[in-house]
């Protein structure tokens, strides 16, 4: 095993599940024999605010924080936070982002408009950019709400990790009766990276 | 078995392999999940107290019997109960008691940013530092050790980094023979009374001394030597971006930072070229360091404020930066009252009779965000109502109407309740309102004594709110419906004009209680494009499920998300053109 680590970011809004795919990320890479730490903040931002969460991987991690500037991966819930997170992914990084916009509250009062052209502002920046329709997959998989995990299949092809100790992680962090549309929509998210 | 935990994960597991029989705290972020994970233990009886105080007198009462207990709260929690625990100090204890502080660099979600390694200080109690979740379950199980060693309350320190990061754990057996409590009398080390603590205070001294000592040849504090150029002495999370910032430096590793075991110090100082102490906050380590005449470099280069990154350390070592060039300014993403949250009303109406408001700390405090911005004042748990005790004593008769305190069912029964005692006893004029939501929201809603649940989910007694007050000697007490503005206003303004003390409660739960047959939502609503004039009226409540369309019409119209919205009313009566409905 080298001793590089894998920096992995995950951000997006405050309810979008982001807790639970730095959870099953985590696991996945437990069980694939790595050291693992995580690392987010709970409280105020649970409720619709900015969340990062930072997930690391390798033979032996210290830090639970991303370095600024070393994301090798950053996994997007939503386009302003994405972009808005940019800063802490290395030069050359992957972006793998849901085509989503949720509009803050300065927007959602008609103050300031949400910014436009996100998509190809971030593929400017990342020409190693995916762009996910999270939400419409995860309807084809029988549920809006598995977004997350259409994302995480995406996020999968991209780590060199056998594809059973993902679907041994799902199955042990998703509740029992979620878990057939989750693993259609890991599948699904899969099929795209 | 391995698992992956968080540090408070971590922590109640540890609890539970050292035997611990009580476990009691007082919810705050970044501590909460410790008690909500000890619940998974049979063994440990766990339960929310009504303010941290309470917790550490039930966990000092239990230790006396000989159990072994665990109490845990968040920084500004040690400020509640340091009075017992400078005490505890002194009698020592019976089964070992561990105390938690989880700290809060960065405020993450705090209103300051003190470092509780002070209390261990000027308590005199050992404290000691994990720096992840494997040390969070060992440091635990040795804290009970010194605990009953040494005859004396353990602090264990943890940081939000630490309490919310997870790491690779690997798990141990809860201890065979836990000691069953029984009475232990013993009145000249339990009873403090001068003639006795005068003793005591000696035992204190002497234990501190023998544990500087003993803290030379703990494996928790370790020197890691390897280049010798740069030595670094670090603690806790400091500990870990300093291995990935410096990954070549020597490093003195203390897990107990509390006494110093100061021989080490200079051994470790003796052997590298320069010496640095890194360390988030106050220069805890590095002034007492410098104090026994060992030059150190420490806050010249780490600022007092805010949390470490591995980048700021990178920073403050001259090191070059990774981080590119920021992106441009994007509209902020400040936390929100959720969709249907009871307070939204009460702040509306605050705001319309511009009332002066004295704030406290739970999810209303986010009424000072705007577009509501009804909150004047927030200090700490439960200060709101003697604040605004303290404002009409002074203002003239006129301004003084405009004074309100408001604060939250938890908040009110962690130490408002005092504030209203008080308010009452001196004849104070102004009014409280009690946003009862049945729930400790913003922590992640627990159960509290007004709740009706225990943190173990049985049912249990329930805090009568208006016999309390009664009880208390309020004259006026009336319970409204915050959803419904007109009430509001109409019970606020009368309430507001009285010149005595004059108590609200609303009743209208919050909407993220799961518990079946608290919250029910309601229909969804939806805005009639044809019949919205673009006024704005309903923008004013700042409900997150409605969004200004600029777009729509000549000057723009409101539209409703109907997946956020709850159906709780409140935007429908302030269009005056009924242009919101039942959604079809
Ligand atoms: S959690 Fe409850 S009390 Fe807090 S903002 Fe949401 S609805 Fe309101
Ligand atoms: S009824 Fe109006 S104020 Fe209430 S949740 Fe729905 S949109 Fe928000």
């Amino acid at each position: 095993m080298s001793d590089k680590i894998t920096n992995i970011l995950l951000v997006g809004v405050g309810g979008q599940g982001i807790l639970l795919a730095a959870e099953i990320l985590s696991e996945t890479f437990m069980l694939a024999g790595f050291d693992v730490k995580k690392s987010e903040i709970h409280g105020m931002s649970q409720r619709g605010g900015s969340v990062v969460s930072h997930v690391r991987y390798g033979k032996e991690v210290f830090s639970p924080m991303v370095p600024e500037g070393e994301g090798d991966i950053l996994f997007g819930f939503e386009l302003m936070e994405s972009y808005r997170y940019l800063p802490l992914l290395k030069p050359g990084g992957t972006v793998i982002v849901n085509d989503l916009c949720i509009a803050p509250p300065a927007v959602l009062l008609g103050q300031e408009p949400y910014p436009e052209g996100l998509e190809l502002k971030i593929q400017e920046l990342c020409p190693d950019c995916l762009l996910v329709d999270g939400q419409n997959l995860a309807i084809q998989a029988g549920n809006a709400r598995a977004a997350n995990t259409v994302l995480l299949g995406a996020v999968s092809k991209r780590l060199d990790i056998e594809e059973k100790f993902w679907l041994e992680a799902i199955e042990k962090m998703v509740p029992k009766k979620a878990l057939a549309v989750n693993l259609k929509a890991f599948a699904l998210g899969r099929s795209l990276g | 078995m391995k698992e992956i935990l968080s540090g408070n994960e971590a922590i109640a597991r540890g609890a539970y392999e050292a035997g611990v029989k009580v476990a009691c705290a007082y919810p705050g972020t970044p501590s909460t999940e410790i008690l909500e994970n000890t619940t998974r233990y049979q063994e440990i009886d766990s339960s929310w107290a009504t303010n941290e105080k309470v917790a550490l007198e039930v966990g000092i009462g239990a230790s006396f019997v000989g159990a072994r207990s665990l109490v845990t709260m968040k920084h500004v929690g040690v400020n509640v109960a340091a009075d017992p625990l400078f005490t505890l100090s002194y009698t020592g204890v019976n089964g070992g008691l561990l105390l938690i502080c989880a700290d809060d660099p960065e405020l993450h979600s705090s209103q300051n940013e003190q470092d509780s390694r002070n209390y261990a200080k000027f308590a005199k109690i050992p404290m000691l530092e994990p720096a992840d979740s494997q040390e969070c379950l060992e440091f635990t199980k040795l804290a009970y050790e010194i605990s009953e060693r040494h005859d004396t309350p353990v602090m264990l320190r943890t940081t939000t980094r630490i309490s919310h990061s997870k790491s690779v754990v690997t798990l141990g057996e809860r201890v065979a023979t836990v000691a069953e409590p029984k009475l232990a009398r013993n009145a000249a080390k339990f009873v403090m009374l001068p003639g006795n603590a005068r003793g005591r205070h000696y035992v204190v001294e002497d234990r501190i001394t023998t544990l500087s000592k003993e803290g030379c040849s703990m494996p928790i504090n370790r020197m890691e030597l390897r280049d010798k150029k740069i030595g670094v002495i670090t603690a806790g999370i400091s500990y870990q971006h300093v291995r990935e910032a410096l990954p070549e430096a020597s490093v003195l590793k203390l897990g107990m930072v509390h006494p110093l075991p100061f021989d080490l110090i200079r051994e470790f100082a003796s052997k590298v070229d320069k010496l640095y102490v890194v360390e988030e906050l106050d220069a805890f380590i590095e002034d007492q360091v410098k104090a026994i005449g060992i030059p150190v470099t420490g806050k010249e280069i780490i600022s007092l404020c805010g949390e470490l990154t591995p980048g700021r350390v990178r920073k403050a070592f001259g090191l070059p930066e990774n981080a590119q060039g920021t992106a441009e300014k994007l509209p902020g993403r400040p936390p929100n009252m959720c969709p249907g949250c009871p307070h939204r009303g009460v702040f509306y109406t605050l705001k319309q009779l511009n009332a002066y408001v004295s704030g406290d700390i739970g999810c209303y405090t986010l009424g000072f965000m705007p577009p509501l911005s009804a909150m004047d004042t927030c200090v700490c748990m439960g200060a709101s109502i003697g604040m605004a005790t303290g404002a009409a004593k002074v203002l003239s008769p006129e301004e003084r109407k405009k004074v309100v305190a408001v604060i939250g069912d938890s908040t009110f029964l962690h130490t408002g309740v005092n504030g209203l005692m008080d308010m009452v006893y001196n004849k104070g004029a102004a009014t409280v309102i009690i946003l009862d939501n049945r729930i400790t929201a913003m922590t992640g809603r627990q159960e509290n004594p007004g709740s009706g649940h225990t943190l173990m989910n049985e049912p249990t007694n329930a805090i009568d709110f208006p016999m309390l007050c009664k009880a208390i000697g309020v004259k006026n007490i009336r319970t409204i419906n915050p959803l419904d503005l007109d009430e509001c206003r109409k019970v606020i303004s009368e309430e507001m004009e009285r010149p005595e003390t004059s108590v609200i409660i609303t009743d209208k739960p919050c909407v993220l209680i799961k518990k079946e047959g608290v919250f029910t939502p309601g229909k969804p609503l939806a805005v009639v494009e044809d019949s919205c004039t673009g006024c704005r009226a309903c923008l004013k409540i700042g409900c997150p499920a409605i969004e200004w369309v600029p777009s729509s019409g000549k000057k723009g119209k409101a539209k409703i998300d109907p997946l956020l919205c709850n159906g709780c009313d409140v935007c429908r009566q302030l269009c005056k053109f009924s242009a919101i409905q039942e959604a079809k």
